[in-house]
């Protein structure tokens, strides 16, 4: 078995004196991709922002490919290889399209992914090119947000609730694209609230429930059941 | 024709004014930040002009060659080293360390070159004039307008079409997704600064080539600079220059019906655009 | 353990300690004619002036959130009304100090209705751009002495008292009576609703905006109270000094910097931090003076290294370290003291 390219170990959160995670244990295997479901408040973001280094981490608490980053700053993670598709997507107000896919490129990390790669993948964007990022639709800003994950060439790739807001014809679209960019080599996770669309592109699942690991299984055999009671936190 | 020369003349010292208010425009436009100190750091580049000049024996121009990259270092040490801690949701912290910055600027240059009155001497350029039109225009005024031209479209030009400028503009608008496609905030806020306080250097030796000045004028040019942003609007660096030409228009019309009367007017120029159009005349983002 | 346990109260055993000493610091301020020498005097009514300039930039800084470093204005203006109003409407000084007031009040209307329209420390600066505007104007005024100032006429001066010991008690209890008027005035503003909406603005504006508050229009009245407070102070100030001019009526550096200087090291947003910080600033001017700009020096990178560590001030952190509250103005839960007899 090979080593987990990220795992944590007792991962907690806290914002204040309110505390959001509870000593998390998870690992994310190489090359696969794992769902992390839960409700509003569950610490599903929060865990996001602890893995790419937005919040603050004691020591010892976040291992990516064996090397200690619970302490690194963001953009320090970034430049390791760990991109984030953030909540609400979050493009930069101020850059047209293209500029957001090229701030994307800023780590200087080499592989598929350019301009000319993600314009074959979302040929939209390439229409819409110099047009502020924002005077798009909420579909078209998601593909844009997914491929400024791309650009950055990441092993690890972070889709936090991505389904948020569209359309669920929108949706259908997303994810049927999905598995043509996770490509070779890549490991992701799907942070969702939408379980089926969780399921139905991974091969593993973790539930959150306020703060902590719920349930963990395969996917395909988990049952509704199981997943409907770690959700709501029934015993 | 004197009114006609007066608005002329009163143009160019926009093109001086603009100068001052880049750096400050500059810096709100990317981290938010509104330097109280500002004007106190043109005063010191003026200062820093004139010991290279009497050290080197340089003309001045030349002398920004140094001047500029030292108030650029400056920069980057002080957003860096004290600036950048004062960032973040509450205004006081950056007003008031601002602010005892500027006391402190004010009275160590107080403490090193004394309270007269100085002046970086440029030869020829300072009184050499050209014939346009039956009026006469000073060479350094014309220069001054023309150099603020072009540091304007430089800094335009490096915002938009640069991926410096590009990340200026991401960091600006959101300081945590930026900071996930691997820009180090503080090292772009200090860039951020050092390309300020460069811009500044250039404001400080053309200021002290055409005035006399001495260590109490920055809350003075700090103000010019401010009036000239608020006029022309925020976010808006060639609304900044208009801002500047409208204020030193003012000051100039104002000064030719009374000599005790220049900075006034400009105040007051300032307060009735306040009034009517308080976002300024072309303002792209709002305070 | 039940709720009756249990009672709201404002005040503490430090609080009522606190009025008690104060009270009897008063009583031995107001005999200070008596026992203190003149220099001590004179240092004393300027302490007080000091004290009631930086409680007046505080109550609109540190609760109104409204950041001025333009409040030389209004001293400066208040100084030439006292000047202007004795002088040419023969008015007697205690009434023109009054009046000046009152003008401060009315000037500020228009002042606050333009220079609302900035923020943050936009708003800071225009506040500076309207001091430049007075400063200016007044020095075109001839009839005060135009750029060169003026002094108060012998006639004026002795129209107070026409012992000079008269007059010396007369300007140091005028002092005196006005911070502790300025204190008293900002106390009960605060314990009142309209105090309550303040420090509401200032803990959370949008949040506070969301209950009702009308916001500008307690900025407003704060901005324009304030501000007729200092045109008095000013006066008093310059009823002291017997000459006035633009420079020094106007001075950013007398007015404001130590000022600001003076809430920033005492503890911006509570009564108690201004007092602590004036004492802290004289006891600093009166071993450092002599070293002149590096003293300025040295306060500026005080203030700064407060602002870095210590937002709170000297006060902020005495508060924190023993949870003292000297001026009754928020709420704590209190145990009753046990009944004798009774068991859980």
């Amino acid at each position: 078995m090979p080593e987990p390219i990220l795992k944590t170990h007792n991962l907690a959160a806290h914002y204040g004196d309110f505390q959001a995670l509870y000593g998390l244990d998870l690992e994310i295997h190489q090359g696969e991709v794992l769902a992390i479901i839960g409700s509003n408040g569950a610490g599903k973001t929060t865990l996001m922002r602890s893995l790419t280094g937005l919040i603050r981490n004691a020591p010892g608490q976040i291992s990516y490919n064996g090397q200690d980053i619970s302490t690194l700053r963001a953009d320090q993670v970034a430049s390791l290889g760990l991109a984030m598709v953030p909540e609400g997507r979050q493009l930069f107000p101020s850059l047209s399209v293209k500029e957001n896919l090229m701030i994307g490129a800023q780590v200087g990390r080499k592989g598929p992914w350019d301009l000319a790669a993600v314009y074959r993948l979302f040929p939209i964007l390439n229409e819409r090119k110099d047009q502020p990022s924002t005077s798009l639709s909420g579909g078209q800003q998601q593909m844009v947000a997914i491929g400024r994950a791309l650009m950055a060439n990441p092993d690890l790739i972070l889709f936090d609730e991505i389904s948020l807001g569209l359309a669920p014809i929108i949706i259908k679209d997303i994810y049927d694209a999905l598995p043509g960019i996770i490509g070779e080599g890549m490991s992701a996770v799907i942070v969702e609230q939408d379980i089926a669309k969780a399921l139905s592109v991974s091969s593993r699942l973790y539930c959150l429930q306020e703060g902590r690991i719920s349930l963990e299984g395969a996917s395909d055999t988990v049952s509704r059941d199981e997943i409907s009671r770690a959700y709501f936190g029934i015993k | 024709m004197d009114w006609v020369n007066a608005i002329v003349q009163g143009t160019l010292l926009g093109g001086l004014y603009a100068l001052f208010a880049a750096g400050l425009s500059l810096i709100f436009g990317v981290m938010r930040l509104v330097n109280i100190a500002h004007g106190d750091l043109i005063v010191l580049g003026a200062y820093l002009g004139l010991t290279v000049t009497a050290a080197t024996g340089l003309h001045p121009l030349l002398a920004l060659l140094l001047v500029v990259p030292t108030m650029a270092a400056i920069g980057y040490v002080l957003q860096r080293g004290l600036l950048n801690q004062t960032l973040g949701d509450d205004l006081l912290p950056p007003l008031l360390v601002t602010f005892g910055l500027s006391v402190i600027l004010q009275n160590t240059l107080l403490e090193v070159y004394s309270a007269d009155p100085q002046k970086i001497s440029a030869g020829a350029l300072e009184t050499a004039s050209v014939q346009l039109g039956g009026l006469s225009l000073g060479v350094l005024p014309l220069f001054t307008f023309g150099l603020a031209i072009a540091v304007i479209w430089g800094l335009q030009w490096m915002f938009y079409r640069t991926a410096m400028g590009r990340a200026f503009r991401a960091v600006s608008d959101n300081q945590d997704i930026a900071q996930l496609m691997g820009l180090n905030r503080r090292h772009v806020f200090g860039l951020a600064m050092a390309l300020a306080l460069g811009v500044t250097a250039i404001a400080g030796i053309l200021l002290g080539i055409r005035t006399s000045f001495d260590p109490a004028i920055g809350g003075g040019r700090l103000i010019f600079g401010f009036e000239a942003v608020i006029i022309g609007g925020l976010g808006n660096l060639w609304g900044t220059l208009a801002g500047g030409v409208i204020l030193g228009v003012a000051q100039t019309v104002g000064a030719k019906i009374d000599p005790g009367w220049q900075i006034l007017s400009g105040h007051l120029a300032f307060l009735l655009i306040l009034a009517i159009r308080p976002n300024g005349l072309f303002p792209r983002i709002s305070a | 353990m039940s709720l009756q346990d249990y009672s709201v109260t404002r005040s503490s055993p430090a609080a009522r300690i606190a009025a008690l000493c104060a009270l009897v610091g008063l009583a031995l301020l107001i005999a200070a004619p008596w026992w203190a020498g003149r220099a001590d005097l004179r240092l004393m009514g300027e302490l007080f002036l000091y004290l009631s300039l930086a409680s007046l930039w505080n109550l609109m800084a540190g609760y109104a959130g409204l950041v001025s470093v333009g409040q030389q204005a209004f001293v400066g203006f208040g100084g030439y009304m006292l000047f202007a109003l004795t002088m040419f409407a023969g008015l007697h000084p205690l009434a023109a100090i009054a009046l000046a007031g009152v003008l401060g009040a009315l000037v500020s209307v228009p002042v606050a209705v333009l220079i609302f329209r900035l923020r943050g420390a936009y708003f800071a600066i225009g506040t500076w751009v309207i001091a430049e505007v007075f400063r200016l104007g007044f020095a075109q005024v001839s009839a005060l002495g135009g750029g060169s100032g003026s002094s108060l006429p012998v006639a004026i001066v002795k129209s107070l008292a026409s012992k000079r010991a008269m007059r010396e008690a007369l300007s140091y209890w005028l002092a005196l009576g006005a911070a502790v008027l300025v204190i008293a005035t900002i106390y009960l503003f605060l314990r009142s609703r309209k105090g309550l909406a303040l420090t509401a603005i200032r803990d959370n504006e949008l949040a506070a905006g969301s209950l009702g508050i009308d916001i500008w229009r307690t900025k407003f009245t704060v901005y324009v109270v304030t501000s007729a407070m200092t045109a008095m102070i000013g006066a008093l100030i310059f009823l002291q000094k017997l000459r006035i001019s633009p420079d020094a009526a106007f001075s950013v550096n007398d007015w404001t910097a130590f000022v600001i200087f003076i809430v920033v090291i005492g503890g911006i947003g509570t009564i108690e931090g201004p007092i602590i910080g004036t004492l802290l600033f004289f006891a600093l001017r009166e071993t450092l003076a002599d070293l002149g700009t590096t003293y300025l020096i040295v306060l500026g990178a005080v203030a700064i290294v407060m602002m870095l560590k210590a937002p709170k001030g000297v006060w902020g952190l005495i508060r924190t370290r023993f949870d003292l509250q000297l001026f009754p103005l928020g709420y704590r839960v209190v145990k009753r003291a046990e009944h004798k007899g009774q068991n859980d």
